[in-house]
């Protein structure tokens, strides 16, 4: 049985947000919620990382301990959803999660807290598959499809990867033996191919 | 002057050994049990109609696809 992760390349991502605006477009959620979001450390300095960050679908996840209404379940597949009939909208998953990922809309005339949002792994949540009342509320199901998340799935650097988390894993390290560390992962070497594969400039010519 | 020595050597050893009743105060969260909604299974789908090989398949091409290294060959 697949157990589904992602996993994102911080020395791919180049902080393009496809994958935000991918997860926007595809579940149609509301402004002012990011189920998926990118980070950037040290921003503008030369060597900044960034990364892309929402629900990791832990395997022991705090959400799941501290909900007192207890509304997370986890799939066979490892996704950990919720059942936003039950939610009460505490906010206690938003404190317990390390990645930020439970989200509130506003909601209602004065712009209460709504029922929380997060990412799915788009695998819908506890409803008919592929009914409006899952897409209305989940957003799209695209596992029941047979396919990945689209943020994954429309990354352009291919940095954000997702799946079953064993795969992801060896694709993760056939890149990391290929690409090599450190100053061979991204400079002028990388850019331009190496100073030994390099011809040399040709004499009396510009 | 030997005796107040003495109390209150016995204080501080007493006071000291206190510490060592500390309870942890480590909280083991407890997983919840869910009280909500049954849901079905992704292969549970007209697309793959109660096929998990078949969906399992198809998400593993899919997640291989990702793979650019074999995609286009390395």
């Amino acid at each position: 049985m697949a157990r589904m992760k992602f996993l994102c390349d911080a020395e791919r991502c180049i902080e393009c947000n496809g994958c935000v605006t991918a997860c926007k477009q595809e579940h149609e959620i509301p402004w002012g919620v990011n189920r998926r979001r990118v980070v950037t450390l040290n921003d503008g300095l030369p060597g900044e990382k960034s990364i892309s960050v929402a629900c990791m679908h832990c395997s022991d996840a705090p959400c799941m301990a501290v909900c007192p209404v207890d509304c997370f379940y986890k799939t066979s597949e490892g996704v950990v959803l919720h059942d936003k009939d039950l939610c009460i909208g505490c906010g206690y998953c938003f404190y317990a999660c390390p990645f930020g990922a439970p989200q509130f809309p506003q909601d209602g005339a004065f712009g209460l807290r709504g029922k929380m949002d997060k990412c799915t792994f788009c695998a819908g949540g506890p409803e008919t598959d592929h009914s409006q009342v899952e897409f209305k509320k989940y957003g799209r199901n695209r596992l029941a499809e047979g396919k990945l998340p689209a943020c994954a799935e429309m990354c352009s650097t291919k940095a954000l990867i997702g799946g079953d988390g064993d795969v992801v894993a060896d694709i993760y390290r056939t890149r990391v033996t290929t690409r090599g560390k450190g100053a061979e992962v991204w400079g002028w070497g990388t850019a331009y191919g190496k100073a030994e594969t390099q011809r040399p400039p040709q004499t009396g010519t510009k | 002057m030997k005796r107040i020595l003495m109390i209150s050597a016995i204080a501080i050893a007493a006071a000291g050994l206190a510490g060592c009743g500390e309870k942890p105060t480590v909280t083991v969260y407890k997983q919840g049990k869910y009280q909500g909604k049954p849901d079905n299974v992704p292969w549970q789908g007209p697309q793959f109609n109660n096929n998990q090989t078949e969906w399992e398949k198809a998400i593993k091409a899919r997640t291989i696809g990702q793979n650019e290294y074999v995609r286009v060959g390395s």
